[in-house]
């Protein structure tokens, strides 16, 4: 197509507009052929991998990759590499799991990731909990804190509605069944449970609210009950705050902490692990005979 | 002179020129967007999804406004980590209903596609409130405010017309019914049997935030504990050419 210009030393393309000529100037030659590899590689990756849309469905590529399945792989490779003591751990007595060296390293390990991916954002990433969301670092367990209490609170959860076996209890609103007065003596009287400072004046009329109301729970000596999930009110351990303030608020409105179930979103394996990691991380207590 | 030196006769005639680019565009964009319409694996259908509440769908409008989604996605990629840390991969079909979906994968925080139910209520308010009192390594700014405002539900039949005609298929009846249902919700005493007809019964009927009247905190939670759940996953079996 080019043309030698009769007055100049350069091509042409041989186009001319209104007397404005073109210059062939074609691109370098490496340039182009990497042009045409890339074509190639193109049409080839297009055969090997899905590709063109037809009416239904695009071709599915001979290489036959999908990500569905690729994923379903990747996973399945993992489960199968631990199939063996995954299917030990959700098999064995709760109890001895701890006494296996070997199974007990592995559910240590798996249950600190499983627990930093779902626990974390409640009882926070060193399980020391918050505000309303319980430190299991302590040796104060609300529900058990044996292996099998643990395990059953995480795979049931607490006061959910998902789930029908959830540990359920409810404390009254007591600001509706309580007058003012009442409810300080009986604050006062909680709060000279665990030796806090408190108006000694109001305690022996806060006893008698108490036990009235509140011992059938939390029992007559105020240590609790952990059929109900009644918190024991003699240690210096406050779920939501022990002064004078937090418990007015905690008997007049009740509290009502709700944990999900994890028998839909972790196997049986998982839920044993983060139960073993959560038993030993100190507070855990020796089975109940 | 072949045909590729006639390129002139349609260079010096605009109009021509015209024509024939249009023809190009034209078929350049029936092969690349109408296979979308037609395509099984594009269009894959799946039981239990169904369309948003009154007050999920308020939920999702704070959503929007407050910007959650410039940090967080709703979308599960199908790679193993994320599947083990979010849960299912997510499908496009449960995006059915959403105008505009939240997809992405820019996230400063993390993806939210399946977060409901694995939370409680409570914890929600406490980290909208204030999200470092739960995971103090977190980034996120405080939202106590959609607590403070109270929706009165006027325009959520409005909102649910507009997505009635966008596709989404609401009935006349539920936008009749709209603000009842959306009151409904968010009070576990009223009378939410017509709620639980229109929507299905798995809705989630909570005093969301804990407190008396309808806030935008009540809309967001309902938005948030219904991400992802609509679908179980115990029954659906993925096909894998997909």
């Amino acid at each position: 197509m080019s043309k030698k210009d009769d007055d100049l030393d350069y091509e042409t393309t041989g186009h001319e507009w209104d007397g404005i000529k073109e210059y062939n100037k074609p691109l370098p030659r490496w340039w182009l052929w990497t042009f045409y590899a890339c074509i190639v590689w193109g049409v080839l990756y297009s055969i090997a991998y899905p590709a063109w849309p037809g009416i239904k469905s695009a071709t599915p590529g001979l290489l036959g990759f999908s990500t569905r399945a690729e994923v379903a792989e990747d996973i399945a490779r993992f489960e199968e590499a631990n199939s063996g003591i995954n299917a030990q751990l959700a098999s064995v007595e709760l109890t001895e799991i701890a006494q296996d060296a070997d199974l007990n390293q592995y559910a240590q390990n798996a249950g600190a990731a499983v627990f930093r991916t779902w626990c974390a954002q409640c009882h926070g990433s060193g399980a020391a909990g918050a505000k309303g969301y319980p430190n299991l670092l302590d040796d104060d367990w609300l529900w058990g804190g044996d292996i099998e209490a643990i395990h059953a609170t995480i795979a049931h959860g607490i006061r959910n509605e998902e789930d029908p076996d959830a540990r359920w209890s409810q404390m009254p609103a007591f600001g509706e069944m309580l007058a003012e007065d009442e409810i300080s003596q009986v604050v006062n009287y909680v709060m000279s449970l665990s030796g806090e400072p408190q108006d000694a004046s109001m305690v022996a009329a806060g006893e008698t609210v108490y036990l009235d109301n509140c011992a059938a729970c939390h029992m007559d000596d105020g240590t609790g009950d952990r059929w109900q999930g009644a918190p024991n009110l003699t240690d210096a351990i406050w779920l939501y705050g022990g002064d004078y303030a937090t418990l007015t608020e905690t008997v007049t409105y009740s509290r009502f902490g709700v944990m999900p179930p994890w028998t839909e979103r972790l196997t049986e394996a998982e839920i044993r692990a983060v139960a073993s990691y959560v038993h030993g991380l100190g507070g855990g207590e020796a089975p109940v005979e | 002179m072949g045909i590729l030196d006639k390129h002139k006769v349609i260079e010096t005639n605009a109009t021509l020129l015209l024509v024939l680019s249009f023809l190009v565009v034209t078929i350049g964009g029936l092969v690349q967007i109408v296979p979308l319409f037609y395509l099984e694996n594009t269009i894959e259908e799946v039981d239990g999804m169904r369309p948003y509440t009154p007050l999920e769908l308020a939920g999702r409008d704070v959503y929007l406004r407050e910007g959650c989604y410039v940090c967080h996605s709703q979308m599960i990629r199908p790679m193993r980590d994320e599947v083990e840390r979010y849960g299912h991969y997510s499908l496009a079909a449960e995006s059915m209903y959403d105008h505009p979906f939240q997809w992405g994968s820019k996230r400063t925080g993390p993806d939210l596609a399946r977060v409901g139910g694995r939370y409680s209520d409570d914890w929600h308010v406490d980290h909208l409130r204030d999200p470092q009192s739960v995971v103090p390594e977190s980034v996120m700014p405080k939202y106590g405010f959609l607590e403070a405002t109270l929706l009165e539900g006027e325009h959520i039949g409005d909102v649910m017309a507009t997505n009635a005609f966008v596709g989404v298929p609401y009935t006349s009846e539920m936008i009749e019914a709209a603000r009842a249902d959306f009151r409904a919700q968010a009070d576990p005493d009223s009378d939410f049997d017509g709620l639980l007809e229109r929507y299905g019964e798995s809705v989630n009927v909570r005093n969301f935030d804990g407190q008396p009247g309808v806030s935008e905190a009540d809309a967001l939670i309902a938005y948030l504990q219904v991400l992802g759940t609509m679908v179980d996953f115990s029954t659906f079996t993925p096909d894998a050419s997909r």
